[in-house]
């Protein structure tokens, strides 16, 4: 057989066929769920008096919406009730179907991203879809996961299989290793800031090299996160040691002579050394800065020594007027040091950045210090109720406490403010998500992209700081 | 699905690259449980000056005369016209609902972003992707002081201008049958219903670690 990607590989493994129309189904092994992007999908299948294909191959929880204070009440504790509706109507559909659901006063609840992996639900090789566009993060794992929309959710309930053309093959591979208080984030920022939001577009990202071999688990899912901020639909990791360390042991993970079975299988879960990648970009992560965010698009991004771009210094008028138009809208002048942006708000959460290590990594910036008083709210939002119990033990929680950040409940939160954690307009926000779209933080927000470690820089001195010199 | 045969109407330009799909429509209105109810924020931020909540209909808002679709020309617009990788970020199939319920019946631009892309095929909204000079040439033609009609024939691939010029266009023929005659998605999978059958028995051979894994466990908190 010829030689193969990862991606060739999983893709292979799941071809039911070809459609009448010519198109291919691809069996679906897991399907995340969550309140936002399933209520119409449930809604098809009923009003077209379908029933859900294979129940055990979903799992379910509410994070878009919920809100991380007063937890306790639960529901009750949704002032929103459009908002209300919705997981009540997570709930229900649950319920009905028998789907597993980790409900609002589950401690498992979390973002479906963070929960998956953590509970042994995503596993290397198999192919995951959520209606949410970051389902690529557990790519992480040697998974084929991709976001889809609603309609692609009910067609998933219904038959098992998503419709879709392959992709092309792309291969990003980081040599050398990343310095000293640059992180998984850092990386992935950089790519994107090389190969533009549309530069992996049609294509599968997998991210190689010794940087990306080096990077935790939780490292390897943030960066597989981001891809889809590089225009791809899915970024992958190969399987290796650290893989299977992860996943053995986790609540839904196989166990026994079914767990050597599988490992078998997925130590097989990498490129052959001679497949051929459609497209490539190779970096050196050992020259890599922290990154920060400076406009209205992940790609916009520089490193913390740099300024502002100048439109004078574009390649052509359209990227000329992108910037003048980003510049405006995030109220900063061209040839500015980032490190002149003051902060109003910062938040520590999101898929991308809120398991165990970049709290970690953020509490021991805090550690013993203060955040600034010009700052209005600093606030971390673990990813998980599983996540929050850990940091909580850890000690994490009250370092955060101590040094004036507010400590809450896990879900998506500020990173697209849906619940009342939001901007007002105009106020800047350093920010571990992983969108930097105008108003997504709300109204008028004005959101810089960067890592925990520098988020919480940021917060203690009141404006983008260099996290390596604090240290 | 909706159908898409031949349509003409007028073609509004929109002028931006990436253009998002939390511009398209914002993350407030994604609340509800329905398919309808969001032509009334389609490209919510841009169009209103204030914040937009849901439920608040466009009458008791404050209008940015500035954006494009407020221009009394465009009142009828049924393409949109744009740059390249429209609909990147977020998968919300809400961008597609907001833009067909306001009225939109296919988008012209270089190039999409991929989730989006699939999300029109599903709801019978042709996203059109013509060469750079051709949608330049496209926004050249709008620059004028009346708004520009077109003609959309999918069946022939071919959108005509106001003067019968013919510009072609390619589409993937395996979504393009389904889109000319409106079909059933989920049924037209469901026709193979053996072979996803017996695909996942094979599979559950080779892989019987991914089965029967979620059930009986984890009801929640109730
Ligand atoms: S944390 Fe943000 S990006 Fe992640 S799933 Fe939630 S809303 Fe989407």
């Amino acid at each position: 057989m010829a030689a193969r990607t990862l991606y060739d590989k999983v893709w292979d493994a799941h071809v039911v066929g070809v459609r009448d129309d010519g198109q291919t189904m691809l069996y679906i092994d897991q399907q995340l769920l969550h309140e936002v992007t399933s209520p119409q999908a449930f809604e098809g299948l009923t009003l077209a008096g379908r029933a859900p294909w294979r129940i055990d191959a979903n799992l379910a929880t509410p994070d878009h919406n919920v809100p991380t204070e007063n937890r306790e009440a639960g529901i009750e504790g949704i002032t929103d009730l459009i908002a209300r509706e919705q997981v009540e109507t997570l709930d229900a559909n649950c319920r009905r179907f028998g789907i597993t659901q980790f409900d609002i006063l589950d401690p498992r609840q979390g973002i479906v991203h963070v929960v998956g992996p953590e509970q042994g639900a995503t596993l290397p090789g198999m192919t995951i879809v959520c209606g949410d566009s970051h389902t690529s993060t557990h790519g992480a794992f040697a998974a084929l996961a991709q976001g889809i929309g609603t309609s692609d959710v009910e067609h998933v309930l219904a038959t098992q299989c998503l419709v879709q053309n392959k992709a092309g093959n792309y291969s990003v591979r980081a040599d050398g290793r990343l310095p000293e208080g640059v992180s998984a984030k850092d990386l992935v920022l950089a790519i994107i800031g090389r190969i533009g939001t549309a530069g992996a577009t049609g294509h599968t990202i997998e991210f190689h090299g010794e940087a990306v071999r080096a990077l935790s688990m939780e490292g390897r899912m943030t960066v597989c996160n981001m891809s889809i901020e590089a225009g791809a639909r899915a970024g992958m990791v190969a399987v290796d040691d650290r893989t299977l360390e992860y996943v053995q042991g986790r609540p839904f993970a196989p166990s026994g002579g079914r767990w050597a079975e599988a490992e078998a299988y997925w130590r097989a879960l990498v490129s052959d050394p001679d497949a051929i990648f459609d497209n490539e970009l190779v970096l050196n992560a050992g020259e890599l800065v922290p990154q920060v965010s400076w406009g209205t698009s992940p790609e916009m991004v520089i490193g913390i020594d740099a300024a502002m771009p100048n439109p004078a210094d574009a390649r052509d008028e359209g990227q000329a007027d992108g910037i003048r138009r980003a510049l405006a809208y995030m109220g900063l002048n061209a040839d500015q040091p980032i490190t002149e942006v003051k902060l109003d708000r910062v938040f520590i959460g999101s898929c991308t950045n809120s398991r165990i290590e970049d709290l970690r990594a953020a509490a021991a910036v805090a550690r013993g210090r203060k955040v600034a008083s010009s700052v209005k709210q600093a606030m971390v939002v673990p990813g998980s109720g599983l996540v929050k119990a850990q940091a909580e033990a850890e000690g994490l929680a009250q370092i955060f406490v101590d040094a004036g950040f507010e400590w809450r409940a896990a879900g998506c939160s500020m990173c697209l403010a849906m619940n009342p954690d939001k901007l007002q307009p105009g106020e800047h926000c350093a920010s571990t998500s992983n969108r930097n779209f105008e108003g997504r933080q709300g109204h008028g927000g004005r959101t810089h992209l960067v890592s925990p470690a520098m988020a919480a820089a940021a917060a203690i001195a009141g404006h983008f700081t260099d996290v390596r010199a604090l240290s | 699905m909706k159908a898409f045969n031949v349509e003409t109407g007028i073609v509004m330009p929109l002028d931006r690259v990436n253009v998002d799909t939390d511009q398209i429509i914002p993350k407030q209105f994604l609340k509800s449980i329905h398919r309808t109810g969001f032509g009334d924020n389609l490209f919510d931020g841009w169009r209103f000056l204030d914040e937009g909540e849901m439920g608040k209909t466009p009458n008791e808002r404050q209008i940015n005369h500035e954006f494009v679709l407020n221009d009394p020309r465009y009142q009828e617009a049924r393409f949109l016209l744009a740059r390249e990788n429209f609909g990147c970020g977020s998968s919300r199939e809400h961008a597609v609902w907001a833009l067909m319920e306001y009225g939109f019946r296919a988008v012209i631009a270089p190039s999409y972003a991929d989730i989006f892309f699939s999300n029109c095929f599903k709801n019978g909204l042709l996203p059109i992707v013509l060469e750079e000079e051709k949608v330049e040439q496209l926004f050249r033609l709008c620059g004028g002081d009346t708004a520009v009609s077109l003609t959309v024939d999918l069946p022939s691939e071919t959108i005509t201008l106001p003067d019968g010029e013919t510009v072609g266009f390619a589409i993937d023929p395996k979504r393009k049958v389904s889109l000319v005659k409106g079909l059933d998605d989920i049924g037209l999978t469901l026709a193979h219903k053996a072979d996803i059958e017996a695909f996942e028995q094979t599979h559950r051979r080779n892989m019987p670690w991914l089965f029967d894994r979620l059930t009986g466990e984890a009801r929640g908190s109730e």
